[in-house]
């Protein structure tokens, strides 16, 4: 195995893209290390990209922020600009793992690594954040949703890597949440998550709406259906039971010890409505 | 593999090292600077008994490799007391009798220092929210967060 710390995300490209075996980016590391340790891939090259210039910060961009692919969950969550705009994908981020775990890992390897139940990536994909691409043929943009596809699976292409993850700006009157349940109240996996953003007019009545569950099916699921069922309404209780339908039918989950087919696919419509009303009380509006 | 030669500093100390591209800081502390207060419990990043700082954050240093120590500024258990002098959450863990086995004090008590250096008065729930990366299965907890809330009211008012 080698180890290389590029200094530009076009040298980091090109080690990648050279390199004929397996390789994996290491920011965080709070997966990478534990795949190393348990054999479980046995990479050729290890290729740091904490030091390459931006990767580390969060920059305001067109009235939202751009935030490095190297930015640990404590960083992001002592960004007060953040937690003031997308408080859900906030909370989402902080609820991974340890202080300790937190010290290091990233919203993007999150995402990266392609967990059905990653709890960055609901309120990510709620939030239509746009991941920026390297690869070797230079950069692209790419919706957070449009990335996994099956656990541990992504349409990254080889040799391609995130460099940062873009939080757009959003009107007044806007919130965001994201909850999931754990048999605990610390340090678990989602057995099912749901994440909701939503922008209300001057009279709290719902005029955008994105809903996004976890661990509810083999890939984080946009539900637009879910966000139909409370568009237009001021989230009284018909639109509310709508919003729970729709999330549920929108669930495929596996059964295992930790939740039945059954409980995940009704405790992910329950979710939704919780996160909605958070969201929707974020947003100025009460119910 | 390719040995990579690493310079940093850990406790204050400039510290210069060999490691192979896959070993991770832990086995490094303990293996070739003979730093064994840090101990490997699980491994993966579950038990925080190889808890440290890096760059002033609270890590788990088997989920870091050597070669990402490079410029780095490393702190450890062993730069906790002060010499012969102990620092205040190693006095107070002895005071409240907070360990049993001892495995995980080492780990948890960087932990709590790193907890009191941004929360100098914390509640039991943040504590117990902030240490929950750390795992001890003698003292059922309630003892270790007695000694870091001792710890930090004597060091509030020292």
């Amino acid at each position: 195995m080698r180890f290389a710390q590029p200094r530009t995300t076009e040298e980091a490209a090109g080690l990648i893209a050279q390199e004929a075996g397996l390789t994996r980016i290491l920011s965080g590391g709070t997966d990478v290390m534990v795949q190393l340790k348990s054999g479980l891939v046995e990479p050729d090259l290890i290729v740091d990209i904490k030091h390459i210039p931006g990767l580390r910060a969060i920059t305001p961009e067109d009235g939202g922020f751009r935030i490095g692919a190297a930015v640990s969950g404590a960083e992001l969550g002592e960004h007060e600009g953040v937690r003031a705009l997308w408080p859900g994908v906030v909370e989402g981020v902080e609820l991974i793992g340890s202080t300790q775990v937190q010290g290091r890992a990233t919203m993007a390897g999150n995402l990266c690594n392609g967990s059905p139940a990653a709890d960055a990536v609901p309120g990510l994909v709620a939030a239509n954040a746009i991941a920026r691409i390297m690869g070797p043929d230079g950069e692209r943009d790419c919706p957070v949703a449009e990335i996994p596809v099956g656990p541990g699976k992504t349409t990254l292409a080889k040799a391609e890597f995130l460099t940062s993850i873009f939080l757009p700006a959003r009107p007044d009157r806007s919130g965001d949440a994201y909850l999931r349940f754990i048999p605990r109240t610390e340090m678990d996996i989602a057995v099912a998550a749901a994440a909701v953003s939503l922008t209300l007019d001057a009279a709290g009545t719902v005029t955008a709406a994105r809903v996004a569950l976890g661990a509810v099916a083999p890939t984080i699921r946009l539900v637009p259906a879910a966000a139909d069922a409370i568009l237009g309404a001021k989230l009284d209780d018909a639109a509310i039971a709508a919003l729970m339908e729709a999330c549920s039918a929108a669930c495929n989950p596996i059964d295992d010890k930790r939740g039945t087919i059954e409980f995940r696919t009704q405790v992910a419509g329950v979710l939704a409505k919780r996160a909605a009303l958070i969201a929707y009380s974020r947003a100025g509006g009460t119910v | 593999m390719k040995s990579i030669h690493v310079s940093t500093t850990v406790n204050g100390d400039a510290v210069e090292f060999i490691c192979a591209p896959d070993e991770s800081l832990l086995d490094v502390l303990r293996n070739r600077l003979g730093l064994t207060g840090a101990k490997e419990g699980c491994g993966t990043g579950d038990c925080g008994a190889c808890s440290v700082t890096l760059n002033g954050r609270l890590v788990c240093s088997c989920l870091v490799l050597g070669a990402e120590a490079e410029g780095a500024d490393v702190g450890t258990i062993e730069g906790l007391a002060n010499g012969d002098a102990l620092h205040q959450l190693q006095q107070s863990f002895i005071d409240h009798a907070a360990l049993q086995c001892g495995i995980c004090t080492p780990g948890i008590l960087v932990a709590a220092k790193a907890l009191l250096e941004k929360n100098p008065d914390p509640t039991d729930t943040e504590v117990r929210y902030w240490l929950a990366g750390n795992l001890c299965r003698c003292t059922g907890y309630d003892k270790i967060i007695h000694a870091v809330q001792d710890a930090a009211q004597k060091m509030r008012s020292a």
